[in-house]
């Protein structure tokens, strides 16, 4: 299923779950954040919740970490 | 020099002082009244430097979207240093956008203290007091701890606290540039007009706007970019730590009258003729 990832097009196998997805990406960057927060359409999926989200096509997904700022 | 060298001979008497002027921010008891951004930091081993130095016990971040960066080892010296996180929602225009990127940082953060930053403005940065207003109401009711970065204006500063704001953070001058307080009159008039602490967050360029904003009556000083981006980001932060505590002691000592002539301080009396 075609989904967007963090601004970017995405193919996802259906039925991957926010946890799936979420550990794809820090697996891709090769980062190790443990902070990571998910907005799935605006909303977010809390930690506890991510392994029984199930992503649907055309779901807009933001993964975010931590950075610097002021 | 060390950071040991740097703070260590300073550390008792300031401890001293400190004690009998705690800073309570949130229903939380701090001892420094500085509050440092990670903004523009040129290094980890600049940052941790700079934070030990610095004093400071709260440290603001940034949510950003996931990149294979040092951020996770941001994190580790900000952990290490046993700091209180403060997340910002840098960048957002609008009470929408700033809302939900709060209730991320508290999700990734597992903090319900948010600087809340709504920006009506690219060249200025300045706040957009309508989105900032409505932002901090929805927090506040969603049970944050909403400490806003707002313009220097006494009637919103006031709105703000009204609406349950836990801080509110007027600005000295736009984000970065280091212009120092162009109005310290307004800062003056908001630390009156609200109940809740003032911290002059924002363009602080060096050591003597800070001890300014707290002569002023703020009670505490948020920067980034004064210390991130010094020639020596370590000593910037030591020259900050001694001016807000130089500026909030001056503060509870009471400064002196301006007058427009001079007032001897030697007595004239038992002038000899010479």
């Amino acid at each position: 299923m075609q989904v967007t990832v963090n601004g970017d097009a995405a193919e996802l196998a259906d039925g991957a779950t926010v946890a799936d997805l979420v550990a794809d990406l820090l697996a891709e960057r090769a980062s190790g954040h443990d902070r990571v927060a998910v907005a799935r359409n605006g909303d977010v999926v809390p930690r506890s919740s991510w392994a029984q989200t199930p992503l649907a096509p055309g779901d807009a997904v933001e993964v975010l970490a931590p950075t610097a700022g002021g | 020099m060390t950071t040991e060298d740097l703070t260590g001979r300073l550390a008792p008497a300031l401890a001293a002082e400190e004690a009998g002027d705690p800073f309570v921010l949130g229903g939380q008891t701090l001892t420094s009244r500085l509050l440092l951004g990670t903004g523009g930091v040129p290094s980890l081993e600049a940052l941790e430097a700079a934070v030990r130095a610095s004093g400071t016990q709260l440290v603001t971040v940034a949510l950003r979207r996931v990149e294979a960066s040092a951020a996770g080892s941001m994190m580790q010296v900000l952990d290490r240093a046993g700091v209180r996180l403060l997340p910002n929602t840098a960048g957002c225009r609008t009470a929408r956008e700033a809302v939900r990127t709060a209730r991320l940082a508290r999700e990734a953060f597992g903090t319900d203290w948010v600087k809340l930053e709504v920006i009506g403005d690219d060249v200025t940065l300045l706040p957009d007091a309508v989105e900032l207003l409505d932002a901090a109401e929805q927090l506040v009711a969603e049970g944050f701890t909403v400490l806003a970065y707002t313009t220097d204006d006494p009637v919103l500063g006031r709105r703000l606290a009204d609406a349950g704001c836990a801080a509110v953070m007027p600005l000295g001058s736009p984000i970065g540039s280091g212009l120092g307080i162009r109005n310290p009159h307004s800062i003056a008039l908001l630390r009156d007009a609200v109940d809740v602490p003032v911290v002059l967050d924002a363009g602080i360029g060096t050591a003597s706007d800070a001890a300014l904003a707290m002569e002023l009556g703020c009670d505490a000083v948020l920067l980034a970019s004064a210390v991130t981006r010094a020639r020596d980001p370590e000593r910037m932060a030591l020259a900050m730590r001694q001016a807000v505590e130089g500026g909030r002691l001056a503060r509870l000592a009471g400064r002196i009258p301006r007058r427009w002539h001079a007032e001897a301080s030697t007595s004239f009396e038992g002038l000899p003729a010479l």
